[in-house]
């Protein structure tokens, strides 16, 4: 898998998180949404590690590796510049 | 407290910089019903919700509407991105740029800066609630009607995907009001010893 794919992948998986969670709060007993969570979860949990692995810390509070000597936070591109991204022109629900 | 993760809710790459589009891109940034509103709505009026299942929709909405001020900026970042002055004047953009430069100022298109006074936080549960389900549709609306003037598909694909998510916004709140009309409408008794 290239960046962008593991990227855009990952973005999926925390999208469906973030949709479900919404849903699971007014729907806190469905039974079928928590198992689609938790698997949702636990694919972005692996995909996540794979990106950081490869491509630095996607969150300042628990990303640090051990065996880095400098603070690698503020390596690699923010997201909100150009470069970050790819392109999703065409690619959303429409 | 919030925890900041190092990417978009989606992923934004405009390839061509568009004076006109940055110029009414602000206005979900900072305009009336846009995403900063929406996000001091949300995390103003969490405080007196009532139920559990009310207060995570403003909760976690609002912990949304964040991600969104985050796209919004980002857009209209990259729209600035390597304009000429010939683009910057003939479009309009000058009278932004004579005050802000490509800084993002939180502000509707007409040039208006951002105002807690475009948003309520009433205190009763049931009122917030309508004025959260009228903000999600207010915000669909200036979506639409963005997408309306938008050829760039670059730019076309976050703006839907907005659009989108204030639908599902809209009937989160819908099914909390429901949640909250019932618990306000069930017998409770009021225990009035102090502990």
């Amino acid at each position: 898998m290239t960046r962008d794919e593991l990227l855009q992948k990952l973005t999926e998986m925390d999208f469906m998180a973030v949709d479900l969670a919404l849903y699971l709060d007014t729907h806190p007993e469905d039974a079928e949404a928590i198992a689609a969570y938790r698997q949702v979860i636990a694919a972005a949990d692996t995909l996540r590690l794979k990106y950081e692995e490869s491509y630095g810390p996607l969150c300042s509070f628990r990303s640090d590796n051990a065996s880095d000597k400098t603070w690698q936070w503020i390596d690699a591109p923010w997201p909100w510049q150009k470069d970050f991204n790819p392109s999703m022109a065409g690619k959303e629900c429409v | 407290m919030w925890i900041y993760e190092k990417k978009l809710e989606f992923p934004i790459h405009i390839k061509n910089p568009d004076a006109r589009l940055a110029k009414i891109m602000i206005e979900q940034y900072g305009g009336g019903d846009g995403e900063i509103g929406a996000v001091l709505r949300y995390l103003s009026q969490k405080f007196t919700m009532v139920t559990p299942q009310a207060q995570a929709a403003l909760n976690d909405i609002a912990t949304e509407e964040l991600a969104h001020v985050e796209m919004m900026g980002t857009i209209v970042h990259q729209l600035t991105q390597g304009l000429t002055k010939e683009q910057l004047i003939q479009s309009g953009l000058d009278t932004y740029y004579v005050n802000h430069g490509f800084g993002l100022f939180p502000s509707a298109a007409s040039g208006v800066p951002f105002s807690a006074s475009v948003l309520q936080s009433k205190g009763d549960p049931v009122t917030d609630l309508y004025e959260d389900m009228a903000a999600e549709q207010k915000a669909r609306s200036t979506y639409e009607y963005l997408i309306d003037l938008t050829d760039d598909p670059d730019v076309l694909a976050p703006l839907r995907f907005l659009r989108e998510r204030e639908i599902v916004h809209f009937q989160r709140f819908g099914e909390a009001l429901d949640i909250v009309r019932h618990h306000l409408n069930s017998k409770h008794y009021f225990d009035f010893r102090k502990s």
